[in-house]
């Protein structure tokens, strides 16, 4: 069996489980944010149900349109911080507390690596970068889940992608996912498992991990998943306090499909409008003007994103008529990158330094572009009017072309501007 | 249950944040939701569309985020069915659990803008013109789902016990 069917069959309580066999799970979490929230409770009120099945397992995040940016928002806000009270949910983030979601519930160490999770949040994906199953869903599905804590699954097949050789300077999570996206399109993983291996892997960072895991819903999948080694234990010895329960995948469990990728030839992929699979090599964007770029995000708002465009940014100007907006994705993050000097250079550059929140990232608030406008943003999705206008763009990049294009104001290399 | 609908044709990965913008996900009440459908590939879609009216799609409908502001939105103009090659995962389930039904057929260069067609939801049975194309039937699992009333039906059953 492969570590997500392993997963599936130890919380439904299986031996084992097959690709396509529906089975019904335990949850070890289920999470809901500001936006999907809302209409989860609708539900539990409609229900008629008395409590929450574990106040400390259901999980509420006022990221997305935080701090409040207009009245029905905070209205919304206002809706889940009593409905937390009522029902002594333990883990309601908000205010000062509150980060970008996929961020901030690794760092509160509240997935370990075995988990079962899921999220009324399309990138729920992302704490398979511990090990874990975690896959996003509608907050109808989420309200059954708090309260059963319960949810019906389909097993999915398992794609596997076999990551070998060198990384190139500057190319992270990000642009290998890209270049994943661009490989096997929007929906080449649909309803898939993404398998991640391979001595490249080894060699990632926890944040460049979180970044991959949480992009698998841009190309259909059900979830991300990473094998746990001596980084996901570190990083859960520093984050959480519960036990953990390693999963791997048999030598003999079969894949639907096997990719083998060399790391080396990933270079800077950036994803053109206004599909996430779109993809061209910064080297061949050059001369798109741009207007806004964003760093930040579930995707790469965390502390490897915000080092890299700080050593790119340290002591050069954002050109003149751009906005950088750069989005710290906790508060934990926040601080970090404070102590480290990381602010200095970014106000030294231009920069505005946003509170955490998802912010432009789907359109919310805190950048919204305008008709005709293009934005270079290590987001995640470059939809049709995603971050704004109909009419407006959005490039999807790592960090560094993000904070070269922020210094050039065309879509550039960090080595363009070093 | 048979269906009679005119059509209104969208192409391949329309996404989530075509079928309702997250500007206006603040919202939970369906008529303003519904009032914005399709807005940034379609703006006069939610008044040109009638009750009844069926969405006819190609591949991977539905993609992007979890929201289930799409489905209500879809719904609450009285669109009772979208047909499409294939759907996102997230966004078949929240459907289910909406009340929207969604039949996988690959009817897209059948049939145009404005075709009237009839559909047989039970047998997955699509009529356009002289045309008829069946379904990929709908899981056993989710049909049970369907019978009991649904996700919330069946919780709220559970719960009364």
């Amino acid at each position: 069996m492969t570590i997500t069917e392993k997963i599936l069959a130890a919380h439904a309580d299986k031996d084992r489980v097959e690709p396509g066999e529906i089975v019904d799970c335990r949850i070890d979490l289920a999470m809901a944010n500001d936006i999907t929230g809302p209409l989860s409770i609708e539900e539990f009120e409609k229900v008629g149900a008395k409590a929450v099945f574990d106040p400390e397992k259901v999980v509420f995040v006022l990221d997305h349109f935080t701090p409040n940016k207009d009245i029905l928002s905070a209205e919304n806000c206002k809706k889940i911080r009593e409905f937390s009270q009522k029902y002594k949910i333990v883990n309601f983030f908000e205010g000062g507390e509150c980060g970008i979601e996929h961020a901030l519930l690794p760092e509160k160490g509240l997935v370990v690596a075995g988990d079962l999770v899921i999220g009324a949040d399309s990138h729920t994906c992302t704490y398979g970068a511990l090990g874990a199953f975690s896959t996003g869903m509608g907050s109808t599905d989420v309200t059954y889940g708090m309260v059963t804590g319960r949810v019906w699954l389909k097993v999915p097949e398992s794609i596997k992608f076999h990551c070998y050789g060198n990384w190139q300077k500057w190319v992270t999570g990000k642009e290998l996912i890209l270049h994943i996206l661009g490989m096997i399109g929007v929906d080449g993983a649909l309803y898939s498992s993404m398998e991640y291996s391979g001595e490249a892997i080894s060699a990632l960072s926890m944040d460049s991990r979180f970044s991959i895991a949480n992009m698998a819903i841009e190309a259909g999948g059900k979830n991300g998943i990473f094998p746990v080694d001596d980084k996901t234990t570190a990083y859960m010895k520093e984050h959480a306090s519960r036990p953990y329960k390693v999963f791997e995948s048999d030598a003999d469990a079969k894949y639907a499909q096997v990719y083998e990728i060399d790391v080396s030839k990933v270079g800077f992929a950036v994803a053109c409008p206004s599909l996430p699979s779109n993809v061209k090599d910064a080297g061949e964007l050059g001369g798109t003007d741009i207007d806004q770029v964003v760093i930040g995000s579930c995707t790469n708002g965390r502390l490897e994103d915000l080092e890299m465009a700080a050593t790119i940014l340290k002591g050069k100007k954002v050109r003149k008529g751009l906005r950088c907006i750069i989005i710290p994705a906790t508060p934990a993050i926040y601080g970090e990158a404070m102590r480290r000097g990381y602010f200095q250079t970014f106000l030294d550059a231009g920069c505005i330094i946003s509170p955490p929140t998802c912010g432009p990232c789907l359109g919310g608030h805190m950048g919204i572009l305008a008709k005709g406008e293009r934005a270079v943003a290590t987001t995640n999705r470059n939809f049709i009017g995603r971050m704004g206008h109909p009419q407006s763009e959005v490039y999807l990049a790592g960090p560094a072309v993000a904070a070269a294009t922020a210094i050039k104001g065309t879509i550039a290399r960090p080595e363009e501007v070093l | 249950m048979i269906l009679k609908g005119r059509i209104w044709k969208f192409g391949d990965n329309i996404d989530t944040d075509i079928i309702i913008p997250a500007q206006y996900l603040a919202h939970t009440d369906p008529k303003v939701l519904g009032s914005h459908c399709m807005e940034p590939v379609a703006p006069n879609f939610p008044r040109e569309v009638k009750a009844g009216d069926i969405i006819v799609s190609g591949t991977n409908f539905g993609c992007g985020s979890s929201r289930e502001h799409a489905p209500i939105a879809i719904t609450a103009l009285g669109i009772p069915l979208v047909i499409a090659k294939t759907f996102a995962r997230i966004f078949y389930r929240n459907a289910f659990n909406k009340g929207l039904a969604l039949l996988e057929a690959d009817i897209y260069d059948l049939v145009q803008n404005g075709d009237e067609i009839e559909v047989d939801i039970t047998t997955g049975v699509i009529r356009c013109g002289t045309q008829e194309v069946t379904a990929k039937p709908i899981p056993p699992f989710m049909v049970e789902l369907i019978n009991e009333g649904g996700l919330i039906n069946y919780l709220k059953k559970k719960l009364e016990g």
